[in-house]
């Protein structure tokens, strides 16, 4: 096994991983029952999924064509940091304008301290 | 912690001066002898020798691949899972910390984490409120591992 079938197998598993993830968050976003599990789907599984198609990319263009790309690296770390404070965001904002929990839920303390805010104020 | 990442990068312009070299390899020279200088000196600075941050900050980035991967697949797991058996739940963290970066990073680390995102920070900034995919097993477990992290950030802040 010389170095580019070794380069071509870390590019392929990195992509088919990335896809494979990026399908499960399609899958969980559907089938999960509220807004906020399924933000755990779309925060936690398409962050990991775009930054290994992101990696495997990047490992291309480096391993075989021989050329740096510094942007895709950059874009990784924007993606590592944004996506946590975006799931963070919409979650919240969902909170806030009184979106439901899933019926099945067993707890809420956000609730009770929103509750005694209210009537302090 | 800065101050000292400064007066190391001046260390070694004087010892480029000194050597009458402007090449890179130079201040890399410079720069390690620098560290020596500064590491003998290290009583004489408030903070630590910031050799041992960066360590830490370097820890904390592995911390945060490593709970996105395991995040990653304890989410998989829940989703291909046929039977939808999962109770999700918010519970209130307090946390330690005390610096508006170190919450930011406290956060971010525990929406990266297994079956949790953060909803809301109260606003004396002392209670994290924690959405929780699966609230049963995970609560023990959860609070052990938040434990790691603020001993995980408290060591790059102190």
């Amino acid at each position: 096994m010389n170095v580019n079938a070794i380069a071509d197998l870390f590019i392929a598993f990195f992509i088919i991983i990335g896809a494979f993830l990026s399908l499960v968050t399609a899958f969980g976003v559907i089938r999960l029952p509220d807004v906020y599990t399924r933000n755990h789907a779309a925060s936690k599984s398409a962050t990991l999924g775009v930054m290994s198609i992101l990696i495997g990319t990047f490992l291309y263009f480096y391993l075989i064509e021989g050329h740096f790309n510094s942007r895709i690296i950059l874009g990784i770390a924007f993606i590592l940091v944004t996506s946590p404070v975006a799931g963070h965001l919409i979650s919240r904002a969902a909170y806030n304008s009184g979106v439901e929990l899933w019926e099945k839920s067993v707890q809420d303390d956000l609730k009770l301290s929103k509750q005694t805010a209210k009537k302090e104020s | 912690m800065a101050f000292q990442i400064l007066l190391n990068i001046v260390l070694a312009f004087v010892y480029m001066f000194l050597k009458v070299s402007a090449s890179p390899v130079t201040f890399l020279v410079g720069y390690f002898f620098g560290l020596l200088v500064i590491f003998i000196f290290r009583r004489f600075f408030q903070s630590r020798f910031y050799l041992l941050r960066i360590v830490a900050v370097i820890n904390l980035f592995f911390l945060f691949i490593k709970e996105l991967i395991l995040s990653n697949i304890a989410v998989l797991r829940v989703i291909l899972k046929p039977k939808l058996d999962i109770r999700p739940g918010i519970f209130a963290l307090p946390t330690e910390l005390k610096e508006d970066w170190e919450i930011t990073v406290l956060a971010n680390l525990i929406t990266l984490t297994p079956g949790t995102l953060v909803i809301d920070v109260s606003d004396d900034n002392k209670i994290l409120y924690v959405h929780a995919m699966d609230l049963a097993d995970a609560e023990e477990a959860i609070n052990s591992i938040k434990q790691t992290f603020e001993k995980a950030i408290m060591e790059v802040s102190k």
